[in-house]
């Protein structure tokens, strides 16, 4: 071939081999050049990173010394720099300018600024830098220099740093302390006055006269309840008191000294001081965090627990809804209905459901199933909280319902698959031994086709959990106030709003006053989300793939 | 037991009744399996079904047309009404007379409410009298000696017992006594009125033929409430017409007066500076033979709908041109009535209005839409005042010889009309018709546009960019990997690229608009350049890899080309990266985009570009695995028949398989166009989301789904709005069902003639 023209060489067909080649080779490196960004820049967030010390000389100004972390650098053109006023040395074309986020929002105004390369001085790494996780307001960073107790100074110098670790462990259990008591106590009570209403309103609605036994029973009642949080609410100061007691004292970069209560601190790090597996201890404890933590800061920090926790109940009983339906209709498709044209029209009505946009079954749900029937059962069943709606408004339950109808081709497409690759003679088999259609159903034919029915369950729930476009109208919210499972008779509330790991990346990622800060979050969050549905769809190839041969076996 | 048990066998026999009652019970079960199953499985299709059905009833209501009920017909003592109004309650009226007789009546039955006396003395004639615009209910009576009085109705609802009760009353706005509009005390022949809080300007034709304007301000002493100054300006113009002037009415917002006489002449006047009237436009407004009979404001003031002799109603509004001067515009006609038009009334919050004609049948139209919603006879006499209620959901009919006729109307979506969501529409102030999609405002007499076409349009223009990326990568790609590619390379390949099918749409949608937008944006030379740069490489690493040794490219097998590309791709990637400072320096004077706008074409960070590439990649695993499939299906003795005929496998792909395969290919473009069309969060996270239809790659767009995802959750139930994103969803259903339909009936024949191959 190599004494060939290139003329030849095209006519033979070779480059438009190659191109197709191309092609493939193209959507490869952005399917795992996607994959590979998210994960490094969700993964990269919990990193304790180095903080910089640098003395930035703009000209014309002061020197000053930034503190932060390096979050980003470019290369931009001389041109660009000479804008915002950067004289280059002549012949360089292009240069350096980085993102440097030097947090301490409160004082500074922004988290983060852009610092150009030419200007910079000194760059060093104090070992003695700390960040501050806050619970406002960002992170902090600066120079620890005192801890106090009720403003009086108690460690100073040398043993600061191992002092400041004691108090914040105290002060972090008060804070889940206050927090599990809100959560427990407080809200049972919460809910026991609101059912007191509602027995309220009910008895006036059947119109028992005012003044009755009830009334005075429903009295009594509400009475003990305030009672309760009467006491409640003193240990509840009691805890705030407590946690009020400590304060640390900070300098930052341009040298004042600012007093942080420490109520309001979730950790502080040497990271300049810390070793490999130091940072390393951190890196899976902030990751722990992340997965089982709340969210704060209008979803900007913090974790994603609720996000997590709705998205698995959504499609948990979604999955408990979307089963038995989508194999039933299934069975009945593959197994009873007389296969004519009317059959083939349904099978590809049903086919051609899985194709339709997601948004459609979000309006669906939005009108039937919040509106419509929401709206019927709230008049038939929850009169008495009425004008507020309990089931007329977007919650849990209609989500999973418009998920379960979105998702329900898949399971039935899967089904039919698994029940037409049952072969004939097992089938024959169980008849020719005297076992009606019923018996041969449940006992050979869905038992071996129950993997497929597996594939089906797992590919809709994977779908399912990747949908946010129909979910923003029927029950996703930004944040919810509670979870859909508490200990609160009948402690699965269907009727709440919930949370969701897509929803999150599109509400921090898109909505957040603070998109710069959040990013790193949201490319964590969407990094879980991947790994979930990922993982889920492994398994239902790896399923598929088993059943395959099985059925090979079988047929040979 | 025992006795009906075979010898030897632990099954009872045959004829026993054990035996029996068990077939019995197994038969039980079988059939009830069979109708259970039958009725779950019709239920689960009767569910999906209804999703089209219910889609389908929400929107069914926008294209009724109107309709009306009587609800009560009563006499009352004639009293030759010159004017009418109706509660929002459609249950209390107000009629006003020449006289300066004013009746509050119980608009269900007649009976008489309230009797106001104005201060009107026996001594001066009425000339004249005008009323506001109707959401102000104020009135105004215009006397012989040059003086008006100002009045206006007001309703006081209070709820005694549970029960509303509305108590009606008449106001004073500026002063009980009588205001002086013309200083020269001439009759004031034609009047008209409109009054707000902060000013109130009254015109008027006098019987000496000049038109008098006079506008007060009521200043409000600090101290004490009840003393005040009204500050009157004035100023007087000469008619020079010798025709009748007919008519005379101002807009609410006191800036514009029209002035109409005998020979259908509109003259338009600028009243902002109230002692400087400026006369903007003369224009003759129906043809010769023709007279207007009628005018009145739509709500908002801006346009005026003109009634004439033919029973036609026009709609006219000022419409700016290049010189920023204002003319008047027929914008559009309504000729479903035939007698003079009489009478108009407009609707208090929305775009139409009611019109009785000299017959009287009454014709409900509503402009934005042009739609004419019923026409039916109202009275029999051509001498009739008609009202209609502030929620345009009732209608109040006199006669002037006291015949009263309530009716209630059912007219809730006007707005919508094929007309108003497809063509393009002359919305008022605008300069010329268009397709708008702008769907809510703060203003209450906002005139919504739902035109469909900018949004359809925006879906189209996704849809296109991401198909010009998605199809020949995806078609390429599984060319390659169904027929070339190693058996061992595909095992790792295919589930690959299935797997991003899998990726959830807001994950691109946000790596899009964060991530992916300001990549473009700042290196958009080294983006087209790896658009160039990809297939020209590509070929050349080919050519170079037929031209070193066989020794060396024997160590690879055929069918891991695409591995060797893996290397090349990435290199022209990062060094068209790279490149992208200098080429962006040396070509576009360092700032693409700046140089874009300099050249005329418009530039936005979040444009059809990265829409295109992001959504491309969400449509390339669809069609790459049906066309795979396709591909991969061809009957093997084709191929191998090609071959051995001594085709070159490229010459026996392209004339064979792939024409064995095309219909296949079609479907999982078909299938892939449908998930482009209705694809809702890139599109949504990954443009501006601006209603604006032009084609330019680098601007951006709003498509169907996005709009229904952004608005929906704040529409009010029911409400046209509300009902027009549910046509826009069913749009999308049908569009995508479609598109699927043929995909899936293509795809099944294929399966047919493969397995007949």
């Amino acid at each position: 071939m190599s004494n060939k023209s290139f003329s030849s060489w095209m006519s033979s067909g070779a480059p438009w081999v190659w191109l197709n080649a191309g092609a493939v080779s193209i959507s490869l490196v952005m399917v795992v050049g996607l994959l590979l960004l998210i994960s490094v820049r969700g993964l990269s967030h919990f990193w304790p990173a180095d903080l910089m010390s640098i003395s930035y000389n703009e000209p014309g100004k002061e020197s000053v010394t930034l503190v932060g972390e390096l979050i980003d650098s470019e290369i931009i053109s001389a041109r660009q720099l000479n804008r915002v006023g950067v004289e280059l040395p002549a012949g360089q074309a292009s240069g350096e300018r980085h993102l440097i986020k030097v947090g301490n929002r409160d004082y500074f105004g922004l988290d983060f600024s852009w610092i150009n390369g030419p200007w910079m001085g000194e760059v060093t790494y104090p070992q003695d830098l700390m960040a501050i996780e806050r619970r406002e307001w960002g992170h902090f960073y600066g120079y620890l220099t005192a801890v106090k107790q009720q403003g009086e100074v108690v460690a100073d110098g040398e043993s600061t740093y191992a002092e400041l670790q004691l108090r914040l462990k105290r002060s972090n259990q008060l804070i889940s302390d206050i927090k599990a008591l809100e959560r427990g106590e407080v809200g049972k009570i919460n809910a026991g006055l609101e059912s007191i209403r509602l027995e309220r309103r009910k008895l006036e609605l059947d119109n028992v006269v005012a003044g009755s036994v009830q009334y005075v029973e429903l009295t009594e009642s509400e009475k003990v309840f305030d009672d309760s949080y009467k006491v409640l609410q003193a240990t509840l100061a009691k805890l705030y008191a407590a946690l009020n007691r400590d304060q640390m004292m900070v300098r930052m970069s341009d040298g004042r000294e600012v007093e942080i209560p420490l109520a309001k601190v979730v950790q502080a790090h040497l990271p300049n001081a810390m070793t490999v597996p130091e940072k390393m201890a951190v890196y899976v404890h902030e990751l722990w965090k992340f997965v089982s933590g709340d969210p704060r800061e209008a979803n900007t920090e913090g974790g994603v627990f609720p996000a997590i926790f709705g998205t698995v109940m959504m499609v948990m009983i979604m999955a408990v809804l979307v089963t038995p339906f989508g194999v039933v209709a299934a069975v009945y498709l593959k197994e009873y209905a007389t296969q004519g044209p009317i059959i083939r029209l349904i099978r590809i009505a049903v086919n051609n459901l899985a194709g339709v946009p997601s948004i459609v079954y979000g309006v669906f749900g939005l009108g039937f199933f919040v509106y419509f029937l929401g709206g019927n059962i709230d008049e038939l069943f929850f009169q008495a909280s009425l004008p507020s709606p309990t089931f007329g408004t977007p919650g849990l339950m209609w989500a999973s319902l418009t998920l379960a109808i979105l998702t329900v081709p898949v399971v039935i497409v899967a089904t039919e698959e698994g029940l037409s690759r049952i072969p004939r003679a097992i089938r024959e088999g169980s008849l020719a031994l005297g076992a009606t259609k019923a018996e041969t159903l449940w006992r050979t034919v869905l038992p071996m086709a129950a993997p497929a029915m597996m594939t089906g369950l797992i590919l809709a729930v994977a779908r399912a959990a990747g949908e946010v476009a129909p979910l923003m109208m029927v029950g996703v919210v930004k944040l919810a106030p509670a979870l859909a499972v508490d200990n609160l008779a009948p402690y699965l509330h269907l009727d709440r709003q919930f949370m969701h790991l897509g929803f999150h990346i599109y509400d921090v990622g898109f909505q957040s006053p603070n998109v710069e800060a959040a990013r790193p979050l949201v490319y964590a969050t969407a990094l879980l989300l991947i790994v979930i549905i990922i993982v889920l769809n492994l398994a239902a190839i790896s399923i598929r793939n088993r059943l395959r041969e099985n059925y090979k076996a079988n047929e040979s | 037991m025992v006795e009906h048990t075979l010898k030897d066998s632990v099954l009872p026999a045959l004829d026993s009744p054990i035996a029996k009652r068990r077939r019995a019970w197994r038969e039980f079960k079988d059939r009830s399996a069979k109708y259970g199953v039958a009725a779950g499985g019709m239920m689960v299709i009767f569910a999906i079904v209804l999703i089209f059905f219910y889609l389908l009833t929400v929107v069914m209501p926008l294209f009724n047309g109107a309709e009306m009920d009587v609800e009560s017909e009563y006499e009352m003592a004639a009293n030759n009404s010159r004017y009418l109004t109706l509660n929002e309650y459609n249950d209390v009226a107000l009629t006003l007379n020449m006289q300066g007789q004013a009746r509050f009546f119980d608009a269900n039955d007649g009976h008489l409410l309230l009797e106001p006396t104005l201060p009107i003395t026996a001594d001066v004639e009425i000339t004249s009298f005008s009323s506001g615009s109707p959401s102000t209910g104020v009135f105004a009576y215009g006397f012989a000696d040059g003086r008006a009085l100002l009045f206006k109705q007001d309703y006081k609802i209070s709820y005694p017992n549970d029960k509303r009760m509305i108590t009606p009353l008449i106001d004073y706005p500026l002063d009980k006594e009588l205001l002086v509009v013309d200083a020269d005390g001439a009759a004031l022949e034609l009047l008209t009125v409109q009054s707000s809080e902060e000013q109130t300007t009254l015109a008027a034709v006098t019987a000496d033929k000049r038109l008098v304007i006079s506008s007060l301000v009521r200043e409000q002493d600090f101290m004490d409430e009840d003393l005040y100054t009204i500050e009157a300006t004035s100023s007087s113009i000469e008619l020079a017409t010798i025709a009748q002037s007919t008519h005379l009415k101002m807009d609410i917002d006191q800036r514009e007066l029209y002035l109409v006489d005998s020979n259908g002449m509109i003259a338009y006047y600028d009243i902002t500076d109230i002692a400087a009237p400026r006369l903007i436009q003369h224009i003759k407004a129906v043809p010769s033979g023709t007279d207007i009979t009628s005018i009145e404001f739509l709500t908002g003031g801006i346009s005026i709908l003109v009634g004439r002799s033919d029973g036609q109603v026009d709609q006219w509004f000022p419409v700016r041109d290049a010189d920023n001067n204002y003319t008047l515009h027929n914008v559009r006609s309504f000729h479903d009535q035939h007698a003079a038009i009489v009478a108009i009334a407009p609707e208090y919050s929305r775009k139409g209005f009611v019109a009785l004609d000299q017959d009287g049948v009454m014709g409900i139209y509503h402009t934005t839409a042009e739609r004419t919603l019923l026409i039916e006879p109202l009275v029999d006499t051509a001498n009739a005042v008609m009202a209609l209620s502030p929620r345009a959901n009732g209608l109040l009919a006199v006669t002037s010889a006291g015949q009263a006729k309530l009716l209630s109307l059912d007219n809730e979506h006007p707005e919508v009309s094929w007309h108003s969501l497809w063509e393009e529409v002359w919305y008022e102030s605008r300069d010329k018709p268009e397709h708008i999609w702008q769907s809510s405002s703060a203003s209450n007499d906002f005139e919504p546009k739902f035109s469909l076409t900018p949004l359809t349009f925006g879906t189209i223009k996704a849809a296109f960019y991401a198909m010009a990326v998605a199809v020949p990568l995806g078609i390429l790609g599984a060319i390659y990997t169904a027929y070339f590619m190693s058996a061992r390379m595909r095992k790792v390949v295919k589930p690959t690229i299935e797997i991003m099918e899998a990726l959830p749409t807001v994950i691109l949608g946000f790596l899009a608009g964060l991530w992916l937008a300001p990549i473009v944006e700042g290196n958009l030379p080294g983006v087209f350049s790896i658009l160039v740069m990809l297939p020209v490489m590509t070929i050349l690493t080919a050519y170079l890899w037929s031209r070193i040794p066989s020794r060396l490219r024997d160590r690879i097998p055929d069918g891991w080309e695409a591995a060797i590309l893996v290397p090349v791709v990435i290199m022209v990637g990062v060094v068209s990266m790279l490149m992208s400072p200098t080429l962006e320096l040396w070509l576009f004077g360092g700032n693409m985009p700046q140089w874009l706008n300099d050249i005329g074409i418009d530039f936005d960070q979040r444009n059809s570009l990265v829409v295109g590439l992001v959504m491309g990649f969400a449509v390339i695993p669809t069609i790459f695995s049906i066309t795979e499939d396709a591909i991969f299906g061809v009957p093997k003795h084709l191929t191998i028949g090609s071959l051995a005929l001594g085709a070159t496998p490229w010459q026996t792909l392209t004339r064979v398989v792939l024409l064995t395969a095309s219909p296949g290919i079609f479907s999982a473009v078909m299938i892939g166009l449908g998930r482009a069309v209705g694809e809702t969060m890139i599109v949504l996270m990954a443009t501006g989301n601006t209603p604006i239809m032009d084609f330019n790659i680098f601007e951006g767009f709003r498509a169907l789904s996005a709009n229904i995802a952004v608005e929906m959750p704040e529409a009010e139930v029911a409400s046209s709005h509300y009902r027009v994103l549910f046509l826009a969803a069913l749009v999308l259903f049908m569009v995508t069902f479609l598109f699927n339909t043929v995909a899936e009936v293509i795809r099944q024949r294929l399966r047919n003639k493969y397995s007949s191959l």
